[in-house]
């Protein structure tokens, strides 16, 4: 291979370098009016009446709307459309818009939102999900009783029988936090009506660009062609920028309609935390038997999800969390639920990880105690029940067509980290600083699985000069999708990645291919990259046969020209061989399209062959903790990931230092503080994510073993990087103090004290303390 | 609002402008002067995307006000370099993959860059030190620090 699986520079670095690169709030139209939105002081109220007159009535301001502006529905969500765009009747959480106006600037716009006025009556809201299961608690949505958004189940063997045959059963319960995104660009959207009543076209930092435009679909009362949605460059997203950059592009373009002029829409960093969903927190119950060597014989988990006030992706988050609950292990009895529930907290939704961070982090505490009370080694109760290649998983699926790595990546993890001798050398120690060592794995499905509808294209456009344009309907965000099409297009068609230019995803050019989500894009895009590229090669190759007379196979393809392997000298260049297909009149411009493998899935028991393949990794983390405040730092993290095949080692890398980067704040630092549905730390002077200090030594180590279905034989790596970090640092930290933290953040007080000195996550904060 | 009348010379070009008595030096930056490279990311000075170089030092531009900045030189990413003479920073930051959307980037440049002008060899912890007013989401920091040693190589 000649491009791929080699570090080619990126292909949208030279713009972001220079500085050129247009972000959301880069962009600028003549006549361009700024909109603000005004949300909801309560974290649940009925909204009686509202004046705009006064608003109105500001020089320079050209609109105010509210619910009762929306021409469509004013309601919007991919599984469950209960999301609003302004609050019509009720607003349910704090960061819910009511209202929203454009003006000349964003100063104005902002006064008028202050000569709003809107008579609200505050109702009874719920914040801890477990209370809002029980009977008589206040309902979020009328069509959902026990405020349930969602709930699954899965059922193997006989739960009862596997505890009746453990020689040892074990319970423990787990709870992880709020956590917020914190890409470092808040959301940002300008729409731009157009002319002859043909809809309107919004730009801005948009993950899915598809999923926003049905949003607006539904809202506007357009029809998807008269709505177009070109992604700006994205200031990071990971799964952040889905429904809230709906909820934003269109205000933007309600505005932008009514007006007839563009409108930008800006959300300062307060407003971004706010309103923007965040990562689920979880209380996990888990129950664990087994025999006294170590065998798992049964898992009971009972999992409450926080959803907050909105369904968003809550249903499919839960699903991935009840398909991996169990871990990469055997376990013949299994009996999991899990329950998304309506509160009136922030909404919670996609997050890179989506539904494993948490069951991770309680799957390999879990696995810790149990070898703790059992007298084995972590690591040994990890080989005696990982799975191996022909394992079932506990959804039911036999894993026997891919390599299952587990144990390997786990093995080399354990070699480089010199895991067993610092374990020794770390069992007991005395004094201020102790160290601590620790790992964690995990096997993650690839792509949708059985949540939906998989498939994706692509289009490879060859110009009569050689030089050639990709597209496609997935998105960069940031982590490197379009260096990665322009090498599996470079690689197919046998020429240098500089021929190649990646266009924005637009969509108005491209079919939807669904959403940039679930590491799905190098292996359902890159396969339609590259079934596009083929087409277009097989194409030349028919021009090319005649130039060289020798057959398909007896040629080969590479560094811009295309030769007899047995006698190099009989070559065409590309620029020749595009020539030869343009006179023949040929199409050089294909279409791929990429179904992913069938899947099946039986709801009722929660048995089926979830994903068509699956990824393993395991991180080990070295810490030292100071017994005296609490401080737990980082030393060294070792990260062992498996991704089939690095279509380009150097982003692989990439991924996994930010994924750990952000595994690391998931496990010491990061905690949305909200009391009531009152979001406190609401900047980055409360909301701490890891800073350059903060990061220790990364070892990331690639291991590659090919996929049968990914191109190349690649498959995932953005989420399992950040999934098992945390779990891992735990563990390190349980070996220091000799104390296991139960939930997360491991913050000061938690390392220290072993809880948080915290009042209640779901009550109000009195004055001072 | 009063209007103030400021003399400021941003990439060494002089520009004379009137300004809001509470503009900010970012606003300047990116809505009259159009330099848009320069990124806003919390606006209270935590998160460093709006890194510029104030008289020799760094500066978030969203906590300096533009009338402070009367007769002193700015300098931001787009006085860096260009596509065809880019500045060592920009074409290690290139080299090292230290990049994954950008947004930090460019206060990362100046960041650097302010670093490299006062110590033009600096020890991994001196670069971390230098580095850390300006917050990365993506890329854990790594590629960023390996691509700043390299280009303090290159500047020997």
């Amino acid at each position: 291979m000649d491009t791929v699986n080699k570090p080619a520079r990126r292909v949208d670095a030279l713009g972001k370098v220079l500085g050129e690169s247009r972000y959301g709030a880069d962009l600028s139209f003549e006549g361009m009016l700024y909109g603000k939105v005004l949300r909801a002081p309560y974290p649940h109220a009925r909204i009686l009446s509202i004046d705009t007159a006064r608003a109105l009535a500001l020089p320079g301001v050209e609109a105010v709307l509210t619910a009762a502006d929306i021409p469509g529905f004013h309601t919007f969500g991919t599984v469950i459309p209960n999301q609003q765009v302004l609050a019509k009747e009720v607003a349910r959480y704090q960061g819910d818009g009511v209202a929203m106006a454009a003006a000349a600037t964003p100063a104005l716009a902002q006064q008028a939102l202050d000569l709003i006025r809107v008579q609200y009556q505050e109702l009874a809201g719920v914040f801890d999900p477990a209370r809002a299961m029980e009977e008589g608690a206040p309902l979020l949505h009328a069509d959902c009783p026990g405020n349930i958004a969602a709930h699954h189940v899965l059922e193997k063997g006989e739960v009862e029988k596997g505890f009746a045959c453990s020689d040892i059963i074990l319970e423990r319960e787990y709870e992880t936090q709020l956590v917020e995104h914190a890409y470092i660009e808040p959301e940002a959207a300008v729409a731009v009506p157009q002319t002859g009543n043909r809809g309107v076209t919004v730009y801005g930092s948009i993950q899915n660009p598809f999923s926003c435009r049905k949003a607006l679909s539904r809202i506007l009362g357009l029809k998807l062609n008269e709505i177009r949605v070109i992604q700006s460059f994205m200031g990071g997203s990971f799964g952040g920028k889905d429904e809230v950059m709906s909820a934003l592009c269109a205000r933007a373009a309600l505005l932008a309609l009514k007006t007839g002029k563009p409108v930008k829409m800006v959300n300062t960093r307060e407003e971004s935390i706010r309103e923007g969903y965040k990562r689920h927190p979880y209380k996990l119950k888990y129950k664990v038997g087994a025999t006294r060597e170590g065998k798992l014989m049964a898992m009971e988990i009972k999992i409450i999800a926080d959803a907050g006030a909105y369904a968003s992706q809550t249903p499919f988050v839960t699903w991935r969390s009840v398909v991996q609950a169990t871990g990469p292990y055997e376990v013949p009895h299994v009996r999991t639920n899990i329950y998304g529930v309506y509160t009136n907290n922030c909404y919670t939704g996609a997050f890179r990880g989506f539904g494993s961070p948490q069951i991770i982090f309680a799957q390999e505490s879990l696995l810790d105690e149990l070898a703790e009370e059992l007298g084995i080694e972590p690591l040994e109760l990890r080989r005696l029940n990982g799975f191996r290649q022909g394992s079932v998983t506990a959804t039911g699926q036999k894993l026997d067509n891919h390599q299952v790595s587990l144990l390997e990546v786990v093995d080399k993890a354990v070699e480089k980290s010199a895991y067993l001798t610092k374990r020794r050398q770390y069992a007991a120690q005395r004094g201020r600083f102790r160290k601590g060592i620790g790992l964690a794995c995990s096997f993650r499905g690839c792509s949708l699985g059985a949540e939906g509808v998989d498939a994706t294209g692509a289009m490879v456009s060859v110009q009569y000069d050689g030089s050639v344009y990709v597209y496609s309907g997935l998105a960069e965000n940031g982590q490197g999708l379009q260096t990665i099409f322009s090498q599996i297009a470079a690689e197919e068609l046998g020429i240098s990645l500089e021929r190649v230019r990646f266009m924005e995803t637009d969509t108005a050019l491209i079919p939807d291919g669904g959403p940039t989500v679930a590491s799905r894009s190098t292996l359902m895009g890159g396969n339609a990259v590259r079934l596009a590229a083929a087409k277009v090669r097989e194409t030349l190759l028919g021009a090319v046969l005649e130039k060289l007379r020798a057959a398909a196979e007896e040629l080969a393809w590479g560094g811009d020209k295309i030769w007899v392997k047995a006698d190099p000298r009989r070559s065409i260049s590309f620029e020749e061989a595009v020539n030869a297909a343009c006179a023949k009149g040929e199409l050089l411009t294909q279409l791929g399209w990429y179904k992913a493998p069938k899947v099946t899935w039986d709801d009722r028991h929660g048995q089926g062959d979830a994903y068509f393949t699956y990824v393993y990794g395991c991180q080990v983390a070295e810490v030292e903790v100071d017994m005296e405040t609490g401080y737990t730092r980082v030393l060294k993290i070792t990260a062992v990931h498996d991704v089939g095949r690095a279509i380009n080692p150097e982003t692989v890398r990439g991924q996994i230092y930010g994924g750990v980067a952000q595994g690391l704040g998931y496990a010491l630092l990061e905690e949305v503080q909200q009391y009531e549905g009152e979001i406190k730390s609401l900047n980055f002077d409360e909301y701490l994510i890891p800073g350059i200090c903060d990061m220790p030594e990364i070892e990331a180590i690639i291991v590659e073993n090919p996929d049968g279905y990914g191109p190349y034989g690649a498959k995932t790596i953005g989420e399992p990087t950040l999934e098992v970090t945390a779990p891992a640092i735990a563990s390190a930290v349980a070996q220091a103090t000799g104390r296991r933290v139960r939930q997360l953040p491991l913050d000061l007080e938690r390392v220290l004290l072993g809880r948080s000195l915290q009042k209640d996550r779901y009550k109000r904060r009195e004055g001072g303390c | 609002m009063n209007k103030l009348p400021v003399i400021l010379t941003v990439n060494g070009r002089e520009y004379k402008l009137t300004v809001d008595a509470n503009e900010r030096l970012l606003d300047t930056l990116r809505q009259q002067l159009r330099l848009t490279g320069t990124k806003e990311g919390c606006g209270i000075g935590e998160c460093g995307a709006c890194s510029v170089i104030l008289d020799g030092k760094l500066v978030n531009s969203c906590m300096v006000l533009t009338a402070q900045c009367h007769g002193s030189r700015v300098e931001t990413v787009e006085g860096l370099g260009t596509a065809s003479k880019l500045h060592p920073l920009q074409q290690a930051f290139i080299d090292y993959n230290a990049i994954q959307c950008g947004f930090c980037t460019p206060g990362m440049l100046m960041a650097a860059k302010a670093l490299l002008d006062k110590k033009p060899d600096p020890s991994e912890a001196e670069i971390r030190q230098g580095l850390s007013g300006v917050l990365c989401r993506c890329t854990g920091y790594k590629q960023i620090v390996d691509a700043v040693k390299a280009a303090a190589r290159e500047d020997k």
